[in-house]
């Protein structure tokens, strides 16, 4: 049943297993947070350093964007607790709709 | 509870349905609105044939014609054919999943009152100086250069009533995922359940494209933007982009849930389970994922190029696949099954084939060399009336047919409904299969006029011919409904006496609350397993309790009236009126004060009290 609600919110409940698992799920957000800003500071000094080519830099802070994004969503917005596999499905779907939006836009559209 | 057996006024009933949040009526009001639209649009559609029943008629001008013409489509799509399937879905999805109500029931009100003033407002354009001319497409390089007001109109009322799509689809994608009652998994919904599940799914990407389109077509017409404007820099093919990644998910949108209802309804009286009830979730699934990979398909003749035309014209055929198997399924449920040919059934085994002649000149379309010769002739009007008026209306004739018991409990005359039946299909076998041929002789689509001596004459006028026997049937069945609701002769939980799913297992018309005790669901067709073990009703899966139900509310009438009000601002700023700028504030004003005090007053809603639920079947001790 979809609708079944958990007892987990229940503070007394596992108090033990939870306080481990609470402070586990801090340790892996601390560590995205600073790997986030570890991103961000790769990609202004890779601009601010002028050494590399464009066609380098791009692509690379594209990259670091997008593993950003996952980042946020897994360990931020809880996308990797169970139970949203509905959400991921749809989010998904939604970025194959929209990136195929994209992709004809700059095939055939623009060119 | 006893203030709803009291008689209410004339009055009274208004209020009540203008204030309701409760599927059921929700549903009577879609239904009644998309019926009226339906009966507008089928005028403009009979102005067409009557226009082009002889060679040189002058019936209608060329500029009216074009007006008729781009407001038959643009109402048929979005004004009777959606609503009239958020109908059914309203009045039958709930109550399927066992559910007490849709997720958001005010939502679903402001969703209504949304399409409802769009709806309006796009077709006072026929007294405001003229409708939109520029075809349900409304290509940028023709509605850019359209004078007068009418495309403003399309683009408004467009907008809003998209609006209100967008959330009727959200709405029964939370209501699916997470209010299905206890053992409803996904695999036990009922098939209109699962068409309703994808489909909702397809509104929900399919209509922000429209969206972005309309809003780029407002600033281009309005605010005097470029993005279509070719000479400005624009780009005009970007219209018909968006445009067909919204509209061809759209047209799966209108026939995925035909596709359920015939589901249900062949297997109700073969009184057989569906065969290959699994094969079916996935073509369902898979026709709504590949819907959104073909879009290109109508624009063939733009100039792509071949690997483009290629790709989605291999693409397009490959959903003859998931659709090949829905057809065999149907045919395999009534394989070996005791048919019994009611008139919805009578619908369901006229449709296989009618839809697959539409599904076969489908793929002859797909093929993209060929299509430069069939571009733009009335051999795609004739496919495209084939698989919506043979799928899409001949589903909505079934489910209205079928479901009229659960939403009025009164049931509709057999004999006029067989009338209809027989006159509105051979109607529509003669107004299109002609029209294929009458395509391949060279008539091209949207001209108001042909020539005599062109070998178009006779074509012409059978088709004229067949449209008024559709206009027939149509009319019987309002005759029909009228003489149902006048007799008014009640019918009990299952008159069809096959019902399988959750709904026939309530009365007729299902009280507001639906379920008094939330069903338990044992497998696939709940109801049916439950007959089969001799069982006359579902067993409950709860004891018997408080109901909490939302309370009625005024504020989404006020919602989308004031985007309407705002519309018209909006239509006139661009003709330098010093009124219109006011009328834009006052709109926004009521739309905007309306939501704020929704936001504001808390409304908890009301319980209905275990004493009041309690008649005298109850007080046995039953669960």
């Amino acid at each position: 049943m979809a609708n079944e609600q958990s007892n987990s919110a229940n503070p007394n409940v596992d108090l033990k297993y939870r306080r481990k698992k609470n402070a586990e799920e801090m340790k892996q957000q601390v560590i995205t947070f600073v790997m986030m800003i570890f991103f961000t500071v790769i990609s202004f000094v890779a601009v601010a350093m002028e050494d590399f080519s464009h066609w380098f830099i791009k692509p690379v802070i594209l990259l670091l964007a997008v593993i950003q994004v996952i980042f946020q969503l897994y360990y931020f917005m809880h996308m990797k607790h169970k139970g949203h596999g509905t959400i991921a499905l749809f989010l998904f779907s939604g970025l194959a709709v929209g990136l195929i939006t994209v992709l004809t836009f700059l095939t055939i559209v623009w060119l | 509870m006893s203030t709803y057996a009291n008689k209410k006024g004339f009055g009274a009933t208004i209020w009540d349905y203008l204030t309701t949040v409760d599927h059921k009526k929700i549903a009577i009001l879609y239904l009644i609105s998309g019926g009226l639209f339906f009966v507008i649009g089928g005028l403009e559609a009979m102005f067409i044939r009557i226009q082009l029943a002889i060679p040189n008629n002058d019936f209608v001008s060329a500029g009216f014609y074009n007006e008729i013409l781009t407001m038959h489509g643009t109402t048929m799509i979005f004004l009777a054919a959606m609503p009239l399937v958020f109908a059914v879905m309203n009045a039958v999805v709930p109550l399927q999943i066992g559910a007490r109500d849709v997720a958001f029931p005010f939502l679903n009100s402001l969703g209504f009152w949304l399409f409802f003033f769009g709806g309006v407002f796009l077709n006072l354009s026929w007294f405001l100086g003229g409708a939109p001319d520029a075809g349900w497409t409304s290509y940028a390089s023709l509605s850019l250069h359209s004078a007068g007001h009418g495309v403003d109109f399309y683009v408004l009322g467009l907008q809003i009533s998209g609006f209100g799509t967008l959330m009727a689809g959200i709405n029964f994608l939370v209501t699916i995922i997470n209010m299905r009652a206890p053992g409803m998994t996904y695999m036990r919904m009922p098939l209109f359940t699962w068409s309703t599940f994808v489909v909702s799914a397809l509104i929900l990407f399919a209509f922000p494209p429209l969206t972005v389109g309309l809003v780029l077509m407002m600033f281009d017409r309005m605010f005097g933007a470029n993005f279509f404007d070719v000479a400005a820099g624009g780009n005009t093919i970007i219209w018909e982009h968006l445009f067909w990644i919204f509209g061809h998910p759209e047209v799966y949108i209108l026939i995925l849930p035909a596709f359920g209802i015939f589901s249900e309804i062949f297997a109700t009286f073969s009184r057989k389970r569906l065969f290959g009830y699994s094969s079916m979730v996935f073509a369902t699934v898979l026709i709504g994922f590949l819907g959104f990979m073909v879009w290109a398909h109508h624009m063939f003749t733009t100039g792509l190029g071949p690997i483009a035309n290629a790709i989605f014209a291999v693409a397009t055929m490959a959903i003859a696949v998931p659709t090949g198997i829905k057809i065999f399924n149907w045919i395999f449920t009534m394989w070996g099954g005791s048919v019994k040919f009611t008139v919805p059934m009578l619908y369901a085994v006229a449709f296989i084939p009618t839809f697959t002649m539409g599904g076969v000149t489908g793929i002859m379309l797909a093929s993209a060399p060929a299509d430069y010769q069939y571009h733009d002739s009335y051999f795609v009007v004739a496919h495209f009336h084939y698989v919506i008026v043979g799928g899409v209306v001949l589903g909505l004739l079934a489910g209205i047919n079928f479901y009229w018991p659960k939403m009025f409990g009164t049931i509709l005359n057999e004999k006029l409904g067989q009338i209809t039946f027989w006159t509105f299909l051979i109607g529509f076998h003669l107004t299109f299969f002609i029209q294929h041929f009458l395509g391949l002789m060279g008539m091209p689509r949207r001209v108001f006029t042909f020539m005599d001596n062109q070998g178009l004459n006779t074509g012409n006028m059978i088709s004229t011919v067949g449209a008024f026997l559709m206009a027939f049937g149509v009319l019987v069945m309002v005759i029909n409904i009228i003489i149902t609701s006048v007799k008014n002769e009640k019918v009990g939980n299952d008159p069809w006496g096959d019902g399988r799913t959750l709904e026939w297992a309530i009365p007729s018309p299902p009280p507001f609350y639906n379920f008094k005790q939330l069903p338990l669901v044992r497998g696939l067709d709940a109801y049916w397993v439950e007959k089969m073990e001799g069982k006359k009703e579902m067993t409950p899966a709860e004891p018997l309790g408080d109901i909490h139900m939302p309370n009625s509310s005024f504020l989404p009438v006020t919602i989308a009236f004031g985007l309407f009000v705002a519309a018209f601002g909006a239509l006139y700023h661009m003709d330098d009126k010093s009124w219109t700028l006011p009328i834009i504030i006052l709109g926004l004003l009521i739309t905007f004060g309306s939501m704020l005090i929704r936001s504001i007053k808390d409304d908890h809603g009301y319980h209905i009290h275990k004493e009041d639920l309690m008649d005298d079947t109850d007080k046995g001790g039953k669960a």
